[in-house]
């Protein structure tokens, strides 16, 4: 598990010196309990395993996470050119409330707090980032496989085309600060209303690996925090700051949000769109 | 303000046309309207039978429909016609669904606009296909309950009314149809405005002429959806099967939902409001039911009538204009930066929470002296 850990930062690691610090931050994190080793007590139940789609290892781009600013203004995150991800494990759907409901009847999750109680098969929203992290670490010791959430690259591997990347640098003058933020809020709210209720389980259809509902109508947590990072020359970096009290969501776009937030949906001051849903699906570590 | 040199221009020309069509009086046959439009000064009595008839094709808000910001000649009788229409209506993206009832199918009926001394002319249609009794209130009006009273229509029935248009301002028009059906009809969705200008124009509070190159009517609604014993919302097959959950909800006095033209996010995204920065755009919002308090956020109310009438001087600056339930309000703002702004009822809960929330998308050039960030977020020094 460990050199799988490591592969997987590594991706990180291609990034800048920083994130791989910080990626070993996240492994070390990871051996202290973020991702939950299955207690060797209990008779672990297979059958609770979700579906998982095994997304094959293969080249793919990525615009970094967090916000970027150079000689004071606001840019894109480079896109990075991935070689030969490794093959990941990752749900084929979220995780649904009858799924979640399990975890909550074993004491072992918080109830969910979605806005409307939808129906049938649909994915578990009105959930937190905490949330998420204790379904992970449930599941892990109940299925004696290790369950966790995806950093915001592994979402992007298994996203494949599903995965919007809103640059927005074309097109910007960055004399003129209202272009961005028109510009991100055109492409955030393009063909969409107000907020929308969760669909059931396999609405959104499959993406060319067979995952499901990329990019619906319920965003889906990451381990990834929340960063600003000042470039200089070449590419360089002035400062980086991650603050992990703020996650990423992904999804129709990229959402950061606080840890605690259950329902981040509503209208209001910002130029952006907040997600519709917060929800979220795992992957399972490869052994 | 580039907007009021246009409006001296205009209105010379204006004025000059005046002295032409006085000039040329015997011959057009002017006099009349002249005396006329004397008599919209004085308040003497006017015959509408003279009068000139024109009829205006409605709009749906947030759109207004073309109309002279100046009066060119003397009073007219100015046709509309509404029909009403008993709809579902879908009033957010989660699918909640309200048995809506409405003047010529939108939340809020469409805006009329008129001059000062005017007859409004008004056809109200109750289509067959509707189930209940419906009239109008013109709070613009004078007299019968503001044709309350001589409007009430059964299903399959039409009726027409003319009232003067005596004062100016926007004044919201509901459905007032008696008893517990009043309030009922108005949270249903029943309620528009209509603007009576003064005939010279806006004027701000120097007397000088205001020209708007946009005009938007947003139309604030509160909604009261009953909800099933697990909190979601229930949808009902008809009015009547609505009716004893929903009075119980609009007892408690707190909506459910609180939206601008007719459902969550009606004025967002695709939908949001446009303007160039230079524009002067007259934003003029009403509610007729409940209290609230227009904030356009990163801008302002140059010029504002919190009270919707003209007659009075226009209040400056404002920053968040009131407008008690059962009113409009009027506002002017010149664009000076581009950007997204929000306009929202400045009850932030009632905005973010209930979905009173619109956007304006302004494009133009970037003022740095009235705003730019000095030093961009980084780390602490």
């Amino acid at each position: 598990m460990k050199a799988i850990t490591l592969a997987r930062s590594s991706t990180g690691g291609l990034v800048l010196p920083g994130l791989l610090l910080s990626g070993l931050a996240a492994i070390i994190l990871g051996q202290l309990g973020v991702v939950h080793l299955p207690a060797r007590t209990e008779v672990a139940d297979i059958t609770l395993a979700p579906v998982v789609v095994t997304v094959p290892a293969h080249d793919f781009t990525f615009r970094r996470s967090g916000d970027f600013q150079l000689n004071g203004h606001p840019v894109d995150g480079p896109l990075l050119a991935i070689n030969d991800h490794p093959a990941l494990d990752i749900m084929k759907f979220e995780v649904g409330n009858a799924d979640y409901a399990r975890c909550v009847a074993a004491g072992a999750c918080k109830a969910a707090q979605p806005r409307r109680r939808p129906k049938g098969d649909v994915p578990v929203t009105g959930v937190s980032f905490h949330d998420a992290t204790a379904y992970a670490a449930w599941l892990s010791t109940a299925t004696g496989q290790a369950w966790r959430l995806p950093s915001m690259d592994e979402w992007a591997f298994a996203a494949g085309s599903r995965e919007v990347d809103h640059a927005l640098d074309a097109g910007s003058d960055a004399a003129n600060p209202s272009q961005r933020w028109l510009l991100s809020y055109e492409s955030e709210t393009a063909g969409v209303g107000g907020p929308a209720a969760p669909s059931p389980l396999g609405t959104f259809g499959l993406n060319e690996f067979g995952v499901a509902d990329l990019g619906g109508t319920v965003w889906e947590w990451t381990s990834t925090c929340a960063s600003r990072t000042t470039l200089g020359p070449q590419a360089s970096t002035v400062s980086h700051i991650d603050s992990c009290r703020i996650h990423y969501l992904e999804g129709r776009h990229r959402a950061p949000i606080n840890d605690f937030m259950r329902d981040a949906s509503g209208g209001g001051c910002g130029g952006g769109r907040p997600p519709d849903n917060l929800g979220f699906r795992l992957v399972r570590e490869r052994r | 303000m580039t907007g009021h040199d246009d409006m001296n221009l205009s209105r010379r020309t204006l004025l000059a046309g005046a002295a032409f069509a006085s000039a040329a009086g015997t011959l057009f046959a002017a006099l009349p309207a002249r005396a006329q439009e004397a008599a919209v000064k004085t308040g003497a009595p006017v015959d509408p039978a003279g009068l000139k008839r024109r009829k205006v094709e409605l709009v749906t808000p947030p759109f207004v429909h073309d109309h002279d910001q100046v009066a060119k000649g003397g009073p007219e009788i100015v046709e509309f016609t509404l029909t009403i229409e008993e709809k579902e209506l879908v009033i957010d993206d989660y699918g909640t669904t309200v048995r809506g009832m409405t003047f010529n199918g939108s939340v809020p009926g469409p805006l009329m606009v008129v001059h000062e001394g005017d007859f409004v002319e008004l056809t109200l249609i109750n289509p067959d296909t509707n189930t209940m009794q419906h009239n109008i209130d013109f709070h613009a009006s004078t007299g019968a309950l503001g044709g309350g009273a001589l409007t009430l229509i059964n299903p399959g029935e039409q009726t027409k009314l003319r009232f003067k248009a005596t004062r100016t301002g926007v004044f919201v028009y509901h459905c007032a149809p008696g008893g517990p059906m009043i309030p009922w009809h108005v949270v249903s969705g029943m309620n528009g405005a209509i603007m009576v200008l003064p005939r010279d124009g806006l004027k701000d509070d120097t007397g000088k002429p205001i020209k708007y190159d946009r005009v938007y009517y947003v139309g604030e609604q509160d909604f009261y959806v009953p909800r099933d014993e697990d909190g979601n919302f229930k949808t009902y097959d008809s009015p009547g099967d609505g009716y004893d959950d929903m009075v119980k909800v609009m007892r408690g006095l707190i909506p459910t939902h609180e939206v601008f033209n007719g459902a969550v996010g009606a004025l967002t995204g695709d939908n949001a409001m446009t303007a160039k920065v230079g524009e002067t755009v007259l934003i003029l919002h009403s509610q007729a039911n409940r209290d609230t308090r227009p904030h356009l956020i990163g801008g302002h109310g140059d010029f504002v009538w919190p009270g919707g009438k003209f007659a009075n001087t226009p209040d400056k600056d404002l920053e968040t204009w009131f407008v008690p339930g059962g009113s409009a309000a009027a506002a002017i703002y010149t664009f000076l930066q581009p950007g997204v702004y929000a306009y929202v009822n400045h009850n932030l809960i009632e905005a973010v929470e209930l979905g009173a929330t619109a956007h304006f998308k302004v494009e133009g050039k970037w003022n740095d002296e009235l705003m730019t960030q000095v030093a961009a977020p980084g780390p602490i020094a």
